[in-house]
């Protein structure tokens, strides 16, 4: 099988590596050679004080964490790695990758993963990491590493589909249907990451009684403006609960919008952008612009929630805002397509009670503030590592 | 006053104070109107909170995106007024703008065209030389920005021909009898800048080392559709005019600036190479970060209003394009009236407009 092409790139690893894992022993989940290597990159990776998320992978990879993992996965470790995985990554969140990455080594697997279209300095640290470790001490892990860079160009797509036993989409929706049109093995499976929405909620009375402001407003810009408030995890739309919520909100806001000047670069194409945005979901249902003087932080004041408001998200800095009294409130948004709910100052008996009496559709996971980009290997609803394993039963 | 009333006062004869005035008051009148009869144009005044009454000035109207108009139908007349609904160019796949005009707008744009570029070229009739295929206004699915262009301003030609066949080959037979036949007269030519360049220039200048020459020094070259792709072959304005003038003497060439979303308020580019805005409209530039108005000389987000729309709530848009204004009232050209330059498209936007479509496709 052809796996040279001009417009191809192997940034770690070859086309030999990839022609290779076909004939590669899998590995089992959390096989001690991987956790040892993921170790080295954590600590190659997790003082990387520039870049908060390169940081924040690091962390997430160290041997401590991945022990801990490992044992919630204690019926599994007889079984098998898949052999090998394919992940498409997003182009829009830069270390998303090493995450899919590893999820699909500590699965036992040999993996090809297609790096983010753009550049990004934080894509470059990591592999430059992954690199060094290959060539030295990990030698071992060589023929289960290749990292690639293509143009979207569907004979490549078609090229690591037909040799892949799982396929990992990281979405949105077009994203998936295209490499969709790449055929998979018969045997093969698929985990796809579609297009979701998030949202956050916050108790007011809570944020007015918090002495750490600064840091929650820092933790609320990691998870939107950090990533142009365009990933799935990043929320669009904020619920406020408590009595005092106008305070709380013009507080809340005023910090947010001095932390987005400082911090934030918003292009002209943006600022237009969320005028059409704004225009379009107002066109058609009733909301008010809390009126702002400039266009880094803009929030919609919706009237009345419904199940279709969320197809009107938009990013860079563009929130959705309701008042509630209580949680269930939420559900129009609440539904299928619903992926992170983040929040500051409730009870985990408060949402128990929500999903026990509304029996959302949607929600994956509901995290404090802060951590909605922190990743764990059920992510989406999907469990990864046994969605890339196999199980050999003996009777 | 009415729209006819404004059309009787010269179009480049307005002072700041005397237009300001003048369009503040037509463009709330619009905004009125439109508020009225567009339920969604009311729906996002509401939530932007705007209160018609504010308007003191024509940069008080609020503006909508141009993209709106790719994105929903907007209208303010019934669908039986539409007599005309025109389309932004746009490749295939990309989303298109769709403009709903009734009798009165569709007649007011020409109106007010013609006032605009009688202004550069006089007002009798001329024969007129289309550079572009005769097949953009016969296929009503290219009926386009370019399409709408060249229909545009065929009103200022008496004798038409294209000078470009269906493949988009000089016809060199064609262009020689009508400039023979109009020996002597001013001759009106007309296209979209990148076609004038590839199709024309290029091919005129072949033919001149064949001994094959054409006299267009009596002409005058009307052109728009942006400078992008001519940017990429390093072809500045300056050099445009040069060159077309070295292979067939014309000199009197005008580029313009304009829209599908407002047709008739077209900005010509006067003997000093600035574009100007008519009684008819006007342009603002913002700022990107807080929309505000930028000063003369500052770069910034384009924003176009026309007193010409009536039938869709497009008075007041605002681009993805950027550029700066130049002067006011005090061009040396004479005209009153803001002048600008143009920058070209925001970084990043989707490419639109008329004849880029066709350069992305060339390649």
């Amino acid at each position: 099988m052809q796996l040279n092409f001009s417009e191809l790139q192997y940034i770690v690893g070859s086309a030999e590596t990839a022609a290779g894992m076909k004939e590669l022993r899998p590995l089992h989940p959390f096989d001690d050679n991987v956790i040892g290597f993921l170790n080295d990159l954590s600590s190659l990776l997790r003082t990387n004080r520039s870049f908060p998320d390169v940081a924040t992978f690091g962390f997430w990879c160290r041997k401590a964490a991945l022990l801990q993992e490992k044992a919630k996965y204690d019926d599994i470790s007889g079984c098998f790695g898949k052999g090998t995985v394919f992940h498409s990554t997003p182009s829009n969140v830069p270390v998303n990758f090493a995450f899919s990455f590893a999820s699909g080594i500590l699965a036992g697997n040999a993996n090809i993963v297609r790096l983010p279209g753009k550049s990004f300095e934080q894509v470059d640290i990591i592999c430059g990491a992954v690199k060094q470790l290959l060539s030295d001490k990990h030698k071992a892990l060589v023929p289960y590493v290749c990292f690639v860079k293509y143009p979207t160009k569907k004979e490549i797509t078609d090229a690591f589909s037909a040799l892949c036993n799982v396929r990992v989409i990281w979405g949105g929706d077009a994203t998936i249907a295209e490499i969709r049109k790449s055929p998979l093995p018969p045997r093969s499976n698929e985990i796809t990451f579609a297009d979701r929405h998030s949202a956050a909620v916050i108790n007011a009375d809570s944020y007015l009684a918090a002495d750490n402001k600064d840091a929650i407003i820092q933790n609320f810009y990691n998870d939107t403006y950090y990533t142009d408030q365009n990933a799935c995890t990043s929320p669009r739309i904020i619920f406020w609960l408590g009595k005092e919520k106008e305070t709380a909100k013009e507080d809340f806001w005023r910090r947010v919008h001095a932390a987005v000047k400082e911090k934030y670069h918003l292009e002209p194409v943006q600022t237009v952008g969320k005028l059409q945005a704004l225009c379009r979901v107002s066109a058609v249902k009733p909301m008010k612009l809390i009126r702002n003087d400039d266009m880094f932080v803009t929030r919609l004041n919706v009237e009345q929630l419904g199940s279709d408001l969320m197809d009107f998200k938009y990013n860079s800095g563009f929130f959705f805002e309701k008042d509630i009294d209580d949680l269930s409130e939420m559900l129009p948004v609440c539904g299928e397509r619903c992926q992170t709910i983040s929040y500051f100052g409730i009870e985990q008996d408060e949402f128990s009670r929500f999903l026990e009496g509304s029996a959302p559709h949607g929600i994956d996971r509901i995290v404090p503030i802060g951590k909605t980009m922190d990743f764990s290997l059920i992510w989406d609803g999907f469990d990864l590592i046994r969605q890339m394993s196999r199980r050999i039963s003996i009777i | 006053m009415t729209y006819d009333d404004m059309l009787n006062i010269p179009p480049y004869s307005l002072s700041k104070a005397d237009k300001d005035k003048l369009l503040a008051e037509r463009l709330r009148e619009l905004t009125l109107l439109h508020r009225e009869k567009c339920p969604e144009y009311a729906n996002i005044l509401n939530c932007l909170g705007f209160e018609p009454d504010s308007i003191k000035k024509p940069a008080d109207v609020p503006f909508l995106p141009v993209r709106m108009f790719k994105e929903m139908e907007l209208r303010s007349v019934p669908k039986e007024e539409i007599v005309k609904t025109m389309t932004s160019s746009g490749t295939t796949g990309q989303a298109v703008s769709r403009i709903f005009l009734d009798r009165t707008t569709a007649s007011n744009q020409q109106k007010t065209m013609v006032k605009i570029v009688s202004d550069f070229t006089g007002s009798s009739r001329m024969p007129m030389i289309i550079i572009d295929s005769p097949g953009v206004i016969k296929d009503r699915a290219m009926f386009s920005a370019r399409g709408a262009g060249i229909l545009g301003f065929s009103i200022f030609g008496a004798k038409k021909i294209y000078a470009l066949d269906e493949d988009m080959k000089l016809d060199v037979d064609g262009l020689r009898n009508f400039t023979e036949q109009y020996s002597g007269q001013k001759i009106l030519l007309f296209g979209f800048t990148f076609m004038i360049w590839q199709h024309f220039y290029k091919e005129l200048l072949r033919l001149r080392d064949e001994g094959i020459i054409f006299d267009l020094s009596n002409g005058v070259l009307i052109h728009g559709g942006g400078w992008k792709k001519l940017v990429s072959e390093a072809v500045s304005h300056d050099e445009f005019h040069s060159r077309l003038k070295d292979v067939c003497g014309i000199q009197d060439i005008h580029d313009y600036y304009g829209m599908v979303e407002q047709t008739g308020c077209i900005y010509m580019e006067c003997e000093c190479g600035h574009l100007h805005a008519s009684n008819f409209s006007d342009i603002i530039i913002r700022r990107a970060e807080d929309l505000s108005e930028c000063g003369i000389g500052e770069t910034g987000i384009i924003q176009v209003v026309s007193a010409i729309p009536e039938s869709y709530p497009g008075h007041s848009l605002l681009t993805e394009d950027e550029g700066a204004i130049l002067g006011e009232d005090d061009c040396p050209c004479g005209r009153k009236g803001r002048y600008f330059k143009i920058n070209g498209r925001l970084k990043n936007a989707e490419i639109r407009g008329c004849s880029d479509t066709y350069a992305a496709k060339f390649q």
